[in-house]
């Protein structure tokens, strides 16, 4: 069947109600950042899990002109970044880019680039469970409370626990953070790695959570602190090998398995940073060049 | 109420861009205060109520978001005709029911603590106030600090609400709880959301 027979979709899927309410939406979590603000979740023609609350932010922000990278875990080459990138090739018919830094809109699924990003740069976060505190206490009538009255006792027990138990704390990914001194905010299951990148981002950064019905903000150049305590200072990840293919050593890795002998090797999780490193002539231990 | 041509025509021309470049627009102004963002799409609004108003109309409201209009603006029947038309938002007389209050006359507004300021659970439940503002550039200038604005940034809108200085102040007390103010002129858009905070006046 030929596309002109059948019915097309709007521009970027959404019907127009549905993106004037997720813009007002968008424009009250910018106003009050760090707030998780209650929206009219759709279902998306993908499931939930899959990042329809980033798809739906996407849908409602993006234009003809925009030039959209998706990335999932870092890599834009893996199954929820290609389909997601497809989507919106269909419904917007868009440009897409694999490169940071040619990117107007990044949607990503837990890492933000290893590339500084840039004013008028747009990163929108797929997010599972915006609650920070919803693993401490389950009632969401209970939860707002807390953030009403800027209660965060109960999450720095929680860290202080860690402490207790671990000597340190164990909190590795979802890391919580205090936006503009006020809305402690789960920054989606980022590694803790890229907390710091969050902090005064001269990108705006908005976040969405399908399935549980919020958005949220933090608009560009502004304080997000990750929680700690004066003697057991934040720190990020440290790795003690650099990435196998470009040598990288100040950006985040992921370990792969190479056999079922202990064989493993540490790369970068951002394939794009990766991929401008080797070009720019950079090389790891196990690169093609290190190889020969 | 009866409908005119006047009031049926005058929307967007390409309801889908054209909404989405006013949104982007607005966005931008509210993430990055104190800029003027020029890519608002036209609409042709009955007057008083402007065509950058008006943009930011068609592109915000519909029948979820009550509206509250100034009395120059809801003392025109095309002006209520025209949103009705274009929005089907609901227009409410008392400030602490809308969604969006549309203001043509900036100077004589009612102190902005009459509209809606959300709550301490709900502060998302508060008024976006749509001015009209003659200039964005070239009145009294303010400085302004806070997220979205890296060191300082400079607006000089005019005219403003009366004791706007004290007023902002007292806005922004309210965090999380207050209003936002989206400022409309000839030359773009710019906003000022409830964190942005006021350190000098000309």
């Amino acid at each position: 069947m030929s596309t002109e027979t059948i019915a097309r979709y709007n521009f970027a899927y959404l019907d127009e109600q549905t993106k004037r309410m997720i813009r007002r939406a968008i424009l009250k979590g910018i106003a009050i950042p760090g707030y998780q603000v209650p929206f009219a979740s759709r279902e998306m023609p993908m499931p939930y899990g899959w990042g329809t609350g980033g798809v739906q932010v996407t849908a409602s922000v993006i234009g003809p002109g925009d030039v959209l990278k998706v990335i999932d875990q870092g890599a834009d080459d893996t199954t929820n970044a290609v389909s997601i990138r497809a989507f919106f090739q269909k419904v917007a018919e868009i440009a897409v880019t694999t490169h940071t830094g040619e990117a107007t809109i990044i949607q990503t699924r837990h890492r933000i680039p290893e590339k500084p990003l840039q004013e008028g740069q747009i990163l929108v976060y797929q997010v599972p469970i915006p609650e920070p505190l919803r693993f401490l206490e389950p009632r969401e009538t209970e939860t707002r409370k807390m953030h009403a009255l800027e209660e965060y006792g109960l999450m720095h027990v929680k860290l202080y626990e860690d402490i207790a138990k671990h000597g340190h704390i164990a909190t590795t990914y979802a890391y919580p953070v205090k936006v503009e001194g006020r809305y402690v905010m789960d920054p989606s299951p980022t590694p803790k790695f890229d907390n710091p990148k969050m902090h005064m981002s001269p990108a705006l950064q908005l976040f969405g959570a399908g399935r549980e019905k919020r958005i949220y903000a933090i608009p560009p150049y502004t304080r997000v602190e990750s929680l700690d305590f004066e003697d057991h200072p934040f720190e990020i990840q440290k790795f003690d090998q650099p990435c196998a293919l470009c040598g990288g050593t100040d950006v985040y890795l992921d370990e792969v398995i190479l056999d079922d002998r202990g064989g493993r090797m540490f790369v970068c999780s951002d394939t794009d940073h990766c991929e401008e490193r080797r070009e720019a002539g950079h090389t790891g231990h196990m690169s093609e060049e290190a190889a020969q | 109420m009866s409908f005119h041509g006047k009031s049926i025509e005058g929307g967007f021309r390409q309801p889908v861009f054209d909404a989405q470049a006013t949104f982007r627009a607005v966005m931008e102004a509210l993430a990055r205060p104190g800029t003027i963002q020029k890519s608002l799409a036209a609409a042709r609004p009955p007057a008083p109520l402007t065509p950058e108003a008006g943009a930011v109309a068609l592109t915000l409201c519909d029948h979820d978001t009550p509206i509250w209009l100034d009395p120059p603006l809801q003392a025109e029947e095309a002006v209520r005709a025209w949103l009705a038309f274009h929005t089907g938002a609901p227009i409410v007389t008392n400030p602490s029911d809308a969604h969006f209050a549309f203001v043509s006359y900036p100077a004589t507004l009612i102190s902005l603590d009459n509209f809606a300021q959300g709550t301490q659970d709900y502060p998302d439940r508060s008024a976006t106030l749509v001015l009209q503002v003659e200039t964005l550039a070239n009145g009294p200038a303010i400085a302004l600090e806070g997220p979205g604005i890296r060191t300082t940034a400079r607006l000089a809108p005019s005219p403003m609400p009366r004791h706007f200085a004290e007023q902002w102040v007292q806005n922004r007390a309210r965090f999380p709880r207050g209003i936002d103010l989206v400022l409309v002129a000839r030359e773009g858009v710019a906003a000022l959301p409830r964190t942005t905070r006021i350190t000098a006046e000309e």
